[in-house]
């Protein structure tokens, strides 16, 4: 077989496994609406409906149908991206999500390079050093991160950095002074904002954000430490990290212009996937920063139980998830020539 | 060498191994910290009613939101509860979280792993579908949603995570199994005529075992903190229920005039899980040679 052709069947097989695993997320979210106690039509027709409305709403639901046929009524409307409307708002889940969204990327891509810009330097000095004191002083401040439960590392954040000294904004995106003074052309703050002009506001939203970033990023640069740290020991046990320093080369030059050089692709992909396990992180932290993206949205529908955009939301991150494993294997791929 | 073979007689081999890896991670002053913190928290729960102060249910209206000191160690929450007691009974709700989420995630992963890694083939296949889709969703999103559907509770909130942290623990299970498939010990059981599952149970798993009681410890810290955010969230254990992160949803009204009411809980759910990811770490390193050289 051409070589192309082993690409191919790579890429085939790959894009069954992703067929695969979305049709398990689908069953699984399906499953689990399934599950939940509260009755959908009651939520839908009220309390004092009458019999016959309750059965009509019973029907046009396919409540009456085999489980199996109503799974797959429940793929044709996921396909046609029909996800049921949100009873909290009245409106399309799916119009809901793709509003609150931006904001949760905004906060998470600054907490991700926060996480990345931490994490690697962290990583690659504890490699360097390892086994003496900064390795073990890398470890433990990671671990920590690691460890802290991030909504209450976020309420005495704000105790101390705001309600204290003030250094920074409170909580939601930006001071309420501010809110609706840009259009919300991209839904990304920072760019609407430098859009219009509004320094005002950009600096406003910049002083929001720093904080929850912050903390996210810092619990997930745990992981990005670890796995820079192992990668480096790997490329440093080799003997051309030897012969390099043997040629004359500096030791910062041979870490960081051979040995680093060579761990790139390995930590794209990992910061990818540190990238998608915010999200988690975003959940708890919105709640606390009354931050009003897809976190809080989550949460506030779990609150009053509104199923249809609880299982939305959860089908999305699966497949937020999925595509960035997917990501990370493509960038692993284009990057390392060994896989060509 | 020698002095481990004198001991051997004196001491069972299971209790001799514990012994051992007791000794090395003590020798850590990091595992030892993690070692310390979490005997205390057994010791804690086991003792609360000893320790605790107050009953930890007792309101006293006329003592609300008092700060540290006068009697209550770490001060009244706003039904004028004391925290001290309140935490230290707490610690029992943690405690009972790791035990029951640890016996059902250990078995179920070593089961489905060493099955998938044994059996190979189609059955592999088809269980690590299951483990990948599960793996595709973050474990406090996939146990909000079990909760969700379950409703809120400390026992919903207990099986949610079990249900969401088995994956890595077959999958580690199922790497584990693969390498011993092959070795002539294994093909010597099959020629003597032992079934699969005989193998699976007898000579598979114990090989497996070390390394999910390693990986298990070092999930618990994600356990713990699954569980005080289900809490926080108010979809785990349920109001008047002592739990740390419930405690801290309901300080959050108060934080910034009372900051006792969250600090407090915050800090005993940092140290527990910072406890199980610094023993987790040394565990690694006593358990596992290979890595020791390697680190």
């Amino acid at each position: 077989m051409s070589h192309r052709r082993i690409r191919f069947y790579g890429a085939a097989g790959q894009i069954g496994t992703i067929a695969v695993t979305l049709l398990g997320l689908l069953l699984l979210t399906f499953f689990i609406g399934r599950l939940m106690p509260a009755d959908p039509v009651r939520a839908i027709v009220g309390e004092d409906a009458t019999r016959e409305t309750y059965e009509q709403v019973y029907r046009s639901l396919g409540l009456d149908r085999p489980l199996w046929e109503q799974f797959f009524y429940y793929l044709g409307d996921v396909f046609t991206g029909n996800f049921g409307t949100s009873i909290r708002t009245g409106q399309p889940v799916i119009q809901d999500i793709l509003h609150v969204m931006p904001a949760t990327i905004e906060l998470a891509t600054f907490a991700i390079l926060i996480g990345a810009g931490l994490g690697v330097p962290l990583g690659v000095f504890a490699a360097v050093n390892k086994d003496r004191w900064p390795d073990h002083v890398v470890r433990v401040f990671s671990l920590f991160g690691h460890s802290m439960p991030i909504f209450w590392t976020g309420m005495i954040a704000l105790i101390v950095f705001y309600a204290h000294f003030g250094l920074v904004g409170g909580s939601g995106r930006m001071d309420q002074f501010y809110i609706g003074l840009v259009d919300e052309r991209t839904g990304f703050l920072l760019i609407d904002s430098l859009i219009a002009g509004e320094m005002d506001v950009f600096w406003s939203a910049v002083n929001h954000i720093i904080l929850p970033a912050t903390l996210l990023g810092y619990s997930s640069s745990a992981y990005i430490t670890r796995m820079t740290r192992s990668f480096m020991l790997d490329q440093l046990g080799q003997e051309y990290v030897t012969t390099a320093r043997v040629k004359g080369l500096s030791r910062n030059q041979t870490i960081w212009q051979h040995a680093f050089i060579n761990i790139r692709v390995q930590l794209v992909t990992i910061i990818a996937l540190a990238y998608g396990s915010l999200l988690e992180g975003a959940v708890l932290i919105e709640t606390v920063f009354a931050w009003p993206g897809f976190g809080q949205y989550l949460t506030n529908n779990l609150i009053t139980g509104d199923m249809n955009a609880v299982m939305t939301c959860v089908l999305i991150v699966g497949v937020i998830f999925i595509g960035l494993n997917l990501l990370s294997d493509v960038l692993y791929r284009i990057f390392d020539p060994r896989t060509r | 060498m020698s002095t481990r073979t004198e001991t051997a007689r004196r001491l069972p081999a299971p209790l001799l191994a514990l012994k051992n890896i007791v000794l090395f991670l003590l020798k850590s002053p990091t595992s030892a910290f993690g070692l310390a913190v979490l005997t205390l928290l057994i010791l804690v729960a086991a003792f609360a009613p000893l320790i605790a102060t107050y009953d930890p249910y007792a309101q006293d209206l006329a003592l609300t939101l008092q700060a540290p000191g006068n009697g209550h160690l770490f001060g009244t929450d706003e039904l004028g509860r004391d925290i001290f007691s309140r935490l230290v009974w707490g610690a029992r709700i943690t405690l009972t979280i790791i035990f029951l989420v640890s016996i059902v995630v250990g078995p179920i992963g070593l089961i489905i792993g060493t099955t998938a890694g044994y059996l190979g083939g189609k059955v592999d296949t088809v269980m690590m579908r299951i483990t990948d889709i599960f793996l595709s969703f973050p474990s406090l999103i996939l146990s909000l949603a079990f909760v969700a559907a379950l409703g809120p509770s400390l026992n919903n909130a207990i099986i949610a995570i079990a249900l969401t942290s088995w994956p890595p623990i077959a999958r580690l299970a199922r790497a584990e199994a693969m390498t011993f498939r092959k070795a002539d010990y294994i093909s010597a059981a099959r020629l003597q005529g032992a079934s699969p599952a005989r193998i699976i149970v007898k000579s598979i798993m114990p090989m497996c075992l070390p390394s999910v009681l390693i990986r298990l410890t070092l999930n618990m810290a994600t356990v713990i903190l699954t569980a005080a955010g289900l809490g926080f969230l108010g979809l785990g254990a349920q109001p008047p229920l002592p739990e740390w992160g419930a405690m801290i949803a309901t300080g959050r009204r108060y934080m910034l005039d009372s900051w006792w009411l969250v600090t407090f809980p915050g800090i005993s759910i940092l140290s527990v899980s910072l406890a199980f990811n610094l023993l987790g770490d040394g565990l690694r390193d006593a358990l596992d040679p290979k890595q020791m050289n390697r680190r």
